[in-house]
């Protein structure tokens, strides 16, 4: 760990850097030396180091000084002022100024190795911190959004674009487009990333549970509440609330929902204090809400508010050429949660899903490939595996001898290539099977 | 290249019995002779009246300069209170990868902390702080183990803690010096 820290001392006395950079060299730290303020300030602008121990009384720049610029080139660098002459007035200077610590010469050798060791710890804190907000990011990135056809390419730039403002979001697509991975995408490059994104499915939840859910209760506020209850208004602090099928919302409800958006505070159901929540709001729905505004059944004012930026995500059948590298995507996703080898898929299966209409979008076509994954040979997804696999062969246009060969091969597979059995079914010989199989260069599949 | 013995330099009254017993250990530890000598050197020069201590640097040079065996590691074992700068009071202390070493047991008496006299205490303080220092002077730095004699030790109740040899890990770096 130590050999990963580096630590410039700076002070106009030889001994004294002498002997702290023998003290330190036998830690294992990566140590330099400065004999003023001025060369150290060279040497921090050639390379960088973890920790500066700083004399406060030296010939030219003094040590605050100098720390006040080393604050300037690099607010992460942790300084401790060292002096012979120690006052509380400069102590407290030097921590206003945001040095680490202060010391008085000569240290007692604990207290040096505590201090050094605190520092260490904290900069190795501080490096895993940013560490794992990195790979936080990275989890939630835009990644999960697969394409590459211009309908989605369209929406990837969107999301880039409205995730760096604070403007509320409707995202608009067929159930199953993938609206909520949208919403995620937004929060998670948007700088609210660290704080909750809380979803609320609007269309699950009775009028009166909805209220409570949103705005959360005090005890004793209806029949059940038995504790206070945060609301996700409230929980969203900071973060995003993503109201999933908004239109599904009573009037009372959107009367409500304007008169929160607008003030950005709420009252508990049942409470009678005002609560201050700090949200952006992302909303979707699979509905015109333009329509439902145009009916009278949304409420236009509320519409507007949240109609800042529209997303539309376009259905799966608008964008085949995407098909292959989602069905690519979902079979990495599930052969690695399932702890299985990657698998492929035949060129027919795919084109039979290329060609497939799926009313229920990438959601279907991902349940698909699951189902496949389970059900298969654990080495190629076959159309076969596919629900529709059975209807395409059934309803194939190709020739008859097309036909005959898939026929056969289907038996083949169900009796597991038992040629007795297999003939049996197909009300013929075995010779006359043998002959179908040889002529159609059927193999059975291990 | 390692040198082929270490000299432990008496500058003070020892008890030959105490200086043989920590020669032996450091033998033992680092597979090296080691000999004892006394230099009854006069430390006038090197006590600084404002600190009332001596200085461990030039306590330090004057034993580096002090051997004239150049394949020799040389450590001074001292009696008196030793200092540097910018410390308040060292243990001992060392050249990474030098030549020389000085180490003190001034501090690692039981006496000094207000105990009773234990002189076993007091040979296996001495003991792992001259393994210690030339440790340092064999390249070793401070290990993290518990136990390992190269753990920092700033207190006596560190040293107690620690025993008087090097850890697997701080064996292996020796062992490819």
């Amino acid at each position: 760990m130590a050999d990963k820290i580096s630590i410039l001392i700076v002070d106009d006395e030889e001994s004294v850097r002498d002997s702290l950079h023998n003290w330190f060299i036998e830690d294992g730290y990566d140590v330099g030396r400065a004999e003023n303020a001025k060369n150290a300030l060279l040497m921090l602008e050639s390379r960088k180091f973890d920790i500066i121990l700083a004399d406060i009384k030296m010939p030219g720049m003094d040590g605050m000084e100098m720390h006040r610029r080393i604050r300037a080139l690099n607010k992460d660098t942790i300084v401790i002022i060292m002096t012979a002459f120690a006052s509380v007035d400069t102590a407290v200077q030097a921590l206003k100024d945001g040095a680490y610590d202060y010391v008085t010469k000569p240290f007692d050798p604990d207290d040096l190795s505590h201090l050094i060791r605190n520092a260490a710890t904290q900069i190795l804190l501080k490096a895993e911190n940013e560490a794992l907000k990195m790979k936080v990011s990275t989890l939630e990135d835009i990644g999960d959004l697969i394409g590459q056809s211009e309908a989605i390419l369209k929406v990837l730039k969107q999301v880039e674009s409205v995730a760096q403002s604070n403007s509320s979001v409707i995202i608009t697509g067929e159930s199953g487009t993938g609206k909520e991975l949208v919403a995620r995408a937004i929060h998670s490059n948007s700088p609210r990333k660290y704080f909750p994104l809380i979803s609320v499915h609007c269309g699950a939840l009775t009028e009166s549970l909805l209220e409570s859910e949103l705005f959360g209760h005090e005890k004793g506020a209806f029949t059940g509440a038995m504790f206070n209850r945060k609301g996700r208004f409230e929980m969203a602090d900071g973060g995003t609330i993503f109201l999933d099928e908004i239109a599904t919302i009573s009037s009372k409800m959107q009367v409500e929902l304007l008169r929160v958006l607008e003030t950005k505070s709420f009252v508990r159901v049942g409470g009678n204090k005002e609560i201050s929540s700090d949200f952006r709001v992302i909303c979707a729905t699979n509905r015109d809400l333009k329509g439902m505004v145009k009916s009278g059944n949304f409420r236009e004012d509320l519409f507007y508010r949240l109609n800042v930026v529209n997303i539309a995500i376009p259905p799966l059948r608008e964008r085949t050429e995407d098909i292959p590298l989602l069905v690519n995507h979902f079979i990495a996703k599930y052969c690695t949660s399932m702890s299985r080898d990657l698998i492929t898929i035949e060129p027919a299966a795919l084109k039979h899903l290329e060609n497939f209409e799926f009313p229920g979008n990438v959601r279907e076509l991902e349940n698909m490939i699951e189902r496949a994954i389970v059900i298969g040979n654990g080495r190629e997804i076959k159309l076969r595996d596919l629900p529709m696999g059975k209807e395409a062969i059934n309803s194939s246009v190709e020739s008859l001898d097309e036909l005959e060969k898939r026929h056969v091969e289907m038996i083949l597979n169900k009796y597991s290539w038992n040629v007795s059995r297999s003939a049996k079914a197909l009300n013929v010989d075995r010779v006359t099977l043998y002959n179908k199989i040889k002529k159609y260069n059927l193999k059975q599949q291990l | 290249m390692k040198e082929n013995t270490i000299i432990l330099v008496a500058c003070g009254p020892f008890e030959k019995d105490f200086l043989k017993k920590i020669a032996l250990s450091a033998e033992k530890e680092f597979r090296v002779p080691v000999t004892f000598i006394e230099n009854h050197v006069d430390l006038t020069p090197f006590y600084s009246p404002g600190r009332r201590q001596y200085d461990a640097n030039k306590l330090l040079s004057f034993i580096s300069d002090s051997s004239v065996n150049e394949n020799a590691k040389v450590i001074g074992l001292f009696r008196v209170d030793l200092f540097i700068p910018i410390l308040t009071y060292i243990f001992g202390q060392a050249m990474l990868n030098g030549r020389s070493a000085v180490a003190s047991i001034y501090r690692l008496r039981n006496e000094m902390y207000g105990l009773k006299k234990n002189e076993a205490m007091l040979l296996s303080r001495a003991t792992k702080e001259v393994i210690h220092e030339l440790g340092h002077n064999f390249g070793l730095i401070h290990c993290h183990i518990q136990t390992c004699v190269m753990r920092s030790s700033t207190y006596v109740e560190d040293i107690d803690q620690k025993s008087h040899n090097l850890c697997p890990e701080c064996r292996e770096s020796f062992d490819k010096i």
